[in-house]
C-alpha cells in the first residue's frame, strides 16, 4: 500500500482577527459561479455604457446618424445585406427605415437603460430605507401613517399610473421624470422590508443594551440598527434594478420613455415589431441585451442574498 | 449599610386586548451596596419586568425607584445618562445582546464613549482581560465567539464603566451547564474586586442559592417572600417558596427519594385576571376560605417577610 500524497501547506490557519460579516460574505461570493457570471455581465454592460462614445468612434457611426445607403427603398426600407445588414462597418446591422447603426444605438441604449434603472433604484432605496426605518423605529402613529401610505402606493395599478403621470408631466427632463416616477412607485417595496427588519431589530437585546448604556436615539438608529439593515437593503436594491430595467423598457416600448432620437432598448424593440418578419435581427439585439442585463442583476441579487443571509438569525 | 436602591410600590401595567395586565404589582425592595439580591419565580411572574424598570428600559406605571438616594423614576434621558454608567444590565441571550455588525472592542467602548471618555482603548483592554478574554479579542466580531465568551463580553460591557449596581437578567440560563459555573464564578469575583451590587434574576434556584445573600420570591407580579438566603432556603415560610424548593433536584439519591415533594397544580393564573384574595390560592395546598377573599401582605415571619395567612412555622 502506498501512502496517500499529502498536500503541503493545506493546514487551514485560524482566521485572522476580525472577520466582519461583510468580509465573510465577500469570501462566499468569490466561490459562487452564478454571482461571478452575473457580475461579469453587469461589468460588461456598465463598461459598454461608459465607453459608448469610444465604441462608436471605433465603428465611425454616431447613434443618430442616418445612412440612406444602408437601406433598400425597393424593400420599403429594409436594410441591405443579410442578418439586418451586418458587415464590417455595421457590426450589428442597420436600423430599418433610417439606416442608423444598431450597434451604436444599442450601446447608447445601455446608457439610458442603466442610468434610469440605477437612479430609480437609488431613489426608491433611499426613500424606502428612510421611511421604513422611521416607521419601524418610531412605531405608533408614525408607523401607522407611513404603512398606510405604502399600502396605498402599492395598491395602484402601477404601469397605468406611470403612463398617466409621465404623459401629464411637462416635457422638461424625461430622464429625471422617469427616475422620479419609477422611484415613487418603487420605494414601498423596500420600505416594507426595512420596516419589518427594523421592528425585529428593535426588540433585539443589543438595542436594549444600547439604551441601557444611554446612547441617543439618533446614535442607536445609525450605529446599531442601520448597519444591520444594509445587507437586506443591498439584496433588495440589487433585485429592484432588473425590475426597473424592465419597466423603463416597457415605458419606452409604449412610447412614453425617453424621447427620440435618444436611443433606448425598449424603443428599439417597439420599432422592431413592425419589421420582425423581414428583419428579425433588429429585434434580437435589444432583446438579448434586456435579457442578459435582467438575468445578470437577478443572479447577482440572489447571490447577495445567499451570501449575506439577511434572514439568517443572529450569528 | 445604606440602601443603594430602593423600590417603593413599583407597578407596571400593560394594556392588551384582554384588558390591563399588572405585570408588576406594588414591589417594595431594598438593595444595599455590594450585596447580591436574588429575584426568583416562574416565567411571567414579573421578575424581568422589574429588572428592566430598575435600569429604566421600561417606565414604571406607578411607584418609585430611588438609586443612591435619588429618585430616578421619571428622570428624562438626558439627566439619566450620567447615571447609566453606575446602573447597568446583563442580558440572558449573549448573542442577541451583541450587535453582530460591531467588533467586541467597539461594543465595550460604547458605554465609555457615552460617559465622555476620550480614549476608551486601554480601559476596554483592561476590562477584556478582567472578564477572562484577551485584549486581542477586541477586533473580533460576536459570531466568532462561543456562548460563554460572548456572555463574558456582555459582562465586560456592563462593567466597563464601573457601575455600582448591575441587574443580571438570567445571565446564565442560556449557557451550557459547564459554562454556567464559570460565569457565576466570574460574576462573584468581579463583585469582590469592583464592589458591585447585583440584582440577580433567575428561575434556577440552585444558581441563586450559590450567588445571592438575600432572596426575593415573586409570584404574579408580587413579592411573596423575601429574606436571607439561609433563612428562606432552610425553612421557607410561604407555601409557594416551599413548593419551588421541593422541585429542586437533590444530588443525594436517598434524600431525593425520601423527601416530601409538593407538586403544584396547573399553571400560574393569567395576570390579566388575577384571582381574588391571595393570588396563589388556586394552586396552594393549604388554601382556606380566608385566602380566597383577603389578600395577604408581607409580614415578618421567623426572621424574614412572607405574604401568607398561614405561613409555615418551623
Amino acid at each position: 500500500m502506498s501512502a496517500l500524497p499529502l498536500t503541503p501547506g493545506r493546514h487551514a490557519a485560524p482566521p485572522p482577527a476580525g472577520r466582519s460579516p461583510w468580509r465573510l460574505a465577500g469570501a462566499r461570493l468569490r466561490h459562487d459561479r452564478a454571482a461571478l457570471l452575473g457580475l461579469a455581465i453587469v461589468a460588461l454592460f456598465v463598461l459598454m455604457a461608459l465607453a459608448a462614445p469610444l465604441l462608436t468612434a471605433l465603428n465611425g457611426h454616431g447613434p443618430n446618424e442616418f445612412h440612406p445607403e444602408k437601406i433598400d427603398d425597393a424593400l420599403a426600407g429594409a436594410p441591405r445585406g443579410s442578418f439586418g445588414g451586418i458587415d464590417a462597418h455595421f457590426w450589428l446591422g442597420a436600423e430599418p427605415g433610417t439606416g442608423r447603426d444598431v450597434f451604436s444605438r444599442m450601446v447608447y441604449g445601455a446608457r439610458i437603460s442603466l442610468l434610469i434603472s440605477l437612479l430609480a433604484t437609488a431613489v426608491a432605496t433611499t426613500a424606502g430605507t428612510a421611511l421604513g426605518l422611521t416607521a419601524g423605529f418610531a412605531g405608533g402613529r408614525t408607523d401607522l401613517l407611513i404603512s398606510r401610505v405604502m399600502d396605498l402606493v402599492l395598491s395602484f395599478p402601477q404601469l397605468i399610473f406611470m403612463i398617466a403621470l409621465v404623459s401629464v408631466l411637462p416635457e422638461a427632463n424625461r430622464t429625471l421624470e422617469l427616475v422620479l416616477v419609477m422611484g415613487f412607485f418603487g420605494w414601498p417595496y423596500i420600505g416594507r422590508i426595512v420596516r419589518g427588519q427594523t421592528l425585529s431589530l428593535r426588540n433585539r437585546e443589543f438595542v436594549d443594551a444600547a439604551r441601557a448604556t444611554g446612547m441617543t436615539r439618533r446614535r442607536i438608529v445609525f450605529h446599531e440598527v442601520l448597519p444591520n439593515l444594509m445587507a437586506p437593503v443591498l439584496v433588495y436594491a440589487t433585485l429592484t434594478i432588473p425590475v426597473n430595467i424592465g419597466t423603463e423598457a416597457a415605458l419606452s416600448f409604449l412610447g412614453i420613455g425617453v424621447r427620440p432620437p435618444t436611443a433606448s432598448w425598449g424603443q428599439m424593440m417597439s420599432k422592431a415589431i413592425g419589421w420582425y418578419q423581414v428583419d428579425p435581427a433588429y429585434f434580437v439585439v435589444p432583446g438579448v441585451c434586456l435579457l442578459l442585463t435582467v438575468l445578470a442583476f437577478t443572479l447577482l441579487g440572489d447571490a447577495f442574498r445567499d451570501a449575506l443571509d439577511p434572514r439568517g438569525g443572529n450569528r | 449599610m445604606t440602601a443603594l436602591l430602593e423600590l417603593d410600590g413599583l407597578t407596571r401595567t400593560f394594556r392588551t386586548r384582554r384588558g390591563t395586565v399588572r405585570a408588576v404589582d406594588g414591589v417594595d425592595l431594598t438593595v444595599r451596596a455590594g450585596e447580591t439580591l436574588g429575584l426568583v419565580g416562574e416565567s411571567g411572574c414579573g421578575k424581568s419586568t422589574t429588572g428592566r424598570m430598575l435600569v429604566r428600559l421600561l417606565d414604571a406605571t406607578s411607584g418609585r425607584i430611588a438609586f443612591g438616594g435619588r429618585d430616578i423614576t421619571r428622570l428624562p434621558p438626558r439627566r439619566m445618562r450620567p447615571l447609566r454608567g453606575q446602573l447597568q444590565i446583563i442580558f440572558q441571550d449573549p448573542f442577541s445582546s451583541l450587535n453582530p455588525r460591531r467588533t467586541i472592542g467597539s461594543i465595550i467602548a460604547e458605554p465609555l464613549r457615552v460617559q465622555g471618555v476620550r480614549d476608551p482603548g486601554p480601559r476596554v483592554r483592561e476590562m477584556l482581560e478582567r472578564v477572562g478574554l484577551g485584549a486581542e479579542h477586541a477586533d473580533r466580531y460576536p459570531h466568532e465567539f462561543s456562548g460563554g465568551q460572548a456572555q463574558r463580553a456582555g459582562i465586560a460591557r456592563a462593567l466597563v464603566t464601573r457601575p455600582r449596581l448591575v441587574v443580571a437578567d438570567e445571565p446564565v440560563s442560556a449557557l451550557d451547564v459547564s459554562i454556567q459555573a464559570q460565569i457565576v464564578n466570574l460574576l462573584a469575583e468581579l463583585q469582590r474586586d469592583l464592589d458591585l451590587a447585583y440584582v440577580f434574576i433567575a428561575h434556577d434556584l440552585a444558581v441563586v442559592r450559590n450567588v445571592c445573600a438575600r432572596v426575593a420570591v415573586m409570584y404574579l407580579g408580587r413579592i411573596v417572600e423575601i429574606g436571607d438566603r439561609d433563612t428562606v432556603y432552610g425553612a421557607p415560610a410561604h407555601p409557594y417558596t416551599k413548593a419551588l424548593l421541593s422541585a429542586v433536584p437533590l444530588p443525594d439519591p436517598v434524600a431525593e427519594r425520601e423527601r416530601e415533594r409538593i407538586v403544584l397544580r396547573g399553571d400560574p393564573p393569567s395576570p390579566a385576571e388575577p384571582p381574588a384574595g391571595c393570588a396563589f390560592h388556586p394552586r396552594c395546598f393549604k388554601a382556606q376560605d380566608r385566602c380566597r377573599v383577603e389578600r395577604p401582605v408581607l409580614a415578618e415571619v421567623a426572621g424574614r417577610q412572607a405574604a401568607c395567612h398561614f405561613p409555615e412555622v418551623h
